[in-house]
């Protein structure tokens, strides 16, 4: 209960108004299609520089968690989910709202997602310091083989094509490794100036998830892309709430698939929106009524596309490992304020992760209570023309990027990366992996450096990397992420259209 | 060898080609040390883009549309804006200055309001200009970072 004791940091004014200001821009963005989750945090990185470590923390957290569940707004007014991970929410929130319960739909969307997120972050207070002590028998090889299962498990799961999503995470192994090595000494495939400090975190979170985007949007042309709200009539809150103890099976279905999904490295929301909605769907005496308006629909998809948040930031805080791309983001976050996760995150820094970790906490009942009342005119907010937004994006990109090291090299590095992705992406390739290849690139690389050196003095490479009890767990796990993948696209490999989109990164 | 395929070729051949630089570069490099883990990376990805490239060649690569040649159309413009803009404008004009352009150009030319009528161009000015008073009160206010001024600012 020792979280108890860090409340009140919370409540500080300055943090409050953070706390504030993020769940309501947040909604506001999340309600953007075209805006991720994803997006949003790494654009907000850079304006955290000049805060506290606790501070940047409440705001990057009340962004993570309101973006999620502000998606549901224009999934249900203008069928357009904000993020990947709303995408269910659409399948029934719109035709909700086209018969007029707008209104309902987005009370239930709200009240499921502060139930699931609720139960997600109690979920991080209480498993994340367990785990932080678990992870002290933790040694170097096995550190080597959870930082490549991180890699593994998101390009297996992550992407259409598994070849594909292992290959994005191998090229961001190998970008991580670009840039002078501070233990040999020496210089690594420095092909241009810029590259002479290595590729910085945040710079390329910011190209590889805004710029792809940003692209997108120019590729439509000059059409006008507004599509029109739904109108919101007013509905009791005390109805809504009465209604969604009707749906307790949709709501637990929801919170539990989106708490273990969340727990599971590099997978994120999309992927659990879905999940529990095929789920519930499949469990409901009602299933003929899925996709035609159901309630339930809602619930379960919007229970666990934020009952992840939590959860996804157990893996994250104690081996590094972000559960989804947004946790990756965060990860920057961390690293940049030099917070290091890990066995002692706990013990070095209580303050700051436990304010964070409350902040989310409240940050729900605010995304609630301000979800509610925003989202009949946040939905027409975001409705911000594309080339605006486009041209907005690029600038904030730019001056995000730079603001990071003073560095024009930085930018330039930033937007190469960001073409890069947009033409991967459009053969299929996924931004998460390589993200995820990126930032557990320097984990893998020091420790199976220093276990190489290790393993000299001992028994040889081959028994320090490949046996013992966890040792053999972890690479196990590795094997059994690339077999599912592969299995998976063997079963689907004749049902595949030919010319099927590239699916955009679970944000 | 049809189009779709192709499409898949030539980035799954420019993969191959990359992969294979990598691994050349990770095997050749001193000192051996500082280039195990390299080495490690190079190898699985040299055999992912192998197979990558095999797939593509043999059609079996069906995830992603590709690039049509109307969304290149539609691109270039703001491509070359954005282009510009950051390997030239914003250092050499100046930040505000290069992103003032940026913003007004890629704003006014993937706007679907009219060309012709004076209304849409003030309204275009004064978008651009209210944007970038943010950006300078963030930025160079709050945030007081200190980036290339240009020949103005």
């Amino acid at each position: 209960m020792e979280f108890l004791n860090y409340f009140g940091g919370v409540f500080e004014p300055w943090a409050f108004m953070l706390l504030l200001g993020g769940t309501i821009g947040g909604l506001i963005l999340g309600a953007t299609p075209g805006l991720s989750p994803t997006m949003a945090v790494a654009l907000l990185i850079p304006f955290t520089f000049h805060m506290s470590a606790t501070h940047g923390l409440v705001l990057l957290g009340a962004a993570y968690t309101s973006t999620v569940a502000g998606g549901a707004v224009s999934a249900i007014l203008l069928k357009i989910p904000g993020a990947p991970a709303n995408i269910a929410t659409a399948l029934d929130g719109n035709e909700m709202a086209k018969r007029g319960e707008g209104a309902r739909a987005l009370h239930m969307s709200f009240l499921s997602s502060g139930v699931g997120g609720v139960i997600g972050i109690l979920l991080l207070i209480f498993l994340t310091p367990v785990l932080a002590q678990w992870v002290l028998k933790i040694q170097t090889p096995h550190v080597f083989w959870i930082a490549i299962l991180g890699v593994t498990v998101i390009g297996s799961l992550d992407s259409k094509s598994f070849v594909k999503g292992l290959l994005s995470g191998c090229i961001g192994l190998w970008l991580s490794t670009i840039g002078y090595d501070e233990i040999q000494g020496t210089e690594r495939f420095i092909f241009a100036d810029a590259l002479s400090g290595g590729i910085g975190i945040i710079p390329a979170l910011i190209g590889l998830f805004a710029i792809p985007q940003v692209l997108d949007m120019m590729a439509k042309g000059r059409v006008d892309a507004l599509v029109e709200a739904l109108e919101v009539p007013k509905q009791k809150l005390t109805a809504s709430l009465r209604e969604l103890t009707r749906y307790v099976r949709a709501l637990s279905i929801g919170t539990v698939v989106g708490s273990i999904i969340g727990l599971i490295p590099g997978v994120g929301g999309q992927i659990a929106g879905l999940v529990a909605y095929d789920q519930s769907r499949k469990l409901s005496p009602q299933r003929e009524k899925f996709g035609t308006g159901h309630p339930e629909g809602v619930v379960a998809a919007e229970s666990a596309n934020n009952a992840m948040v939590g959860p996804s930031l157990v893996p994250l805080l104690t081996l590094s490992i972000p559960g989804s791309p947004t946790a990756a983001v965060l990860l920057g976050g961390l690293l940049i304020k030099e917070i290091f996760p890990g066995s002692d995150i706990f013990d070095n820094h209580p303050e700051v992760v436990w304010t964070f970790i409350n902040s989310m906490l409240v940050g729900q009942v605010l995304m609630v209570i301000f979800g509610i009342m925003i989202a009949g005119w946040a939905a027409r907010i975001a409705r911000a023309p594309a080339p605006i937004m486009a041209a907005g994006v690029l600038v904030l990109a730019v001056f995000g990027s730079y603001s990071v090291g003073q560095s024009v090299g930085d930018v330039h590095i930033m937007l190469a990366l960001g073409i890069g992705m947009f033409i991967l992406e459009k053969f299929g390739f996924s931004a998460a992996p390589l993200v995820l290849g990126l930032i557990l690139g320097p984990i893998a690389g020091d420790n199976f450096t220093q276990g190489m050196t290790l393993a000299a003095a001992q028994d040889g490479p081959w028994v320090y990397f490949f046996t013992g009890t966890l040792n053999i767990f972890l690479i196990s796990l590795v094997i059994a992420s690339i077999a599912y993948s592969f299995w998976n696209n063997m079963l689907a490999g004749g049902k595949t259209p030919a010319a099927e989109p590239a699916g955009r990164e679970a944000k | 060898m049809t189009s779709h395929r192709m499409q898949h070729v030539v980035p799954g051949l420019a993969i191959f080609v990359l992969a294979s630089i990598v691994t050349w570069l990770s095997f050749t490099q001193q000192p051996a040390e500082a280039f195990l883990f390299p080495r490690v990376i190079s190898v699985v990805f040299i055999i992912l883009a192998a197979w990558n490239l095999i797939r593509a060649v043999t059609g079996m690569s069906k995830v992603g549309r590709g690039i049509p040649v109307d969304t290149l159309k539609n691109l270039a413009p703001g491509l070359a804006v954005m282009l510009l803009y950051v390997f030239f404008g914003a250092k050499h004009l100046g930040f505000y200055l290069g992103s003032t352009l940026a913003f007004f150009a890629i704003y006014s030319f993937y706007d679907p309001a009219s060309w012709s009528s004076v209304k849409d161009w003030i309204k275009r000015i004064f978008v651009t200009a209210a944007f970038m008073a943010v950006i300078y009160a963030l930025f160079a206010v709050v945030l007081q970072v200190h980036t290339p001024r240009g020949i103005l600012f």
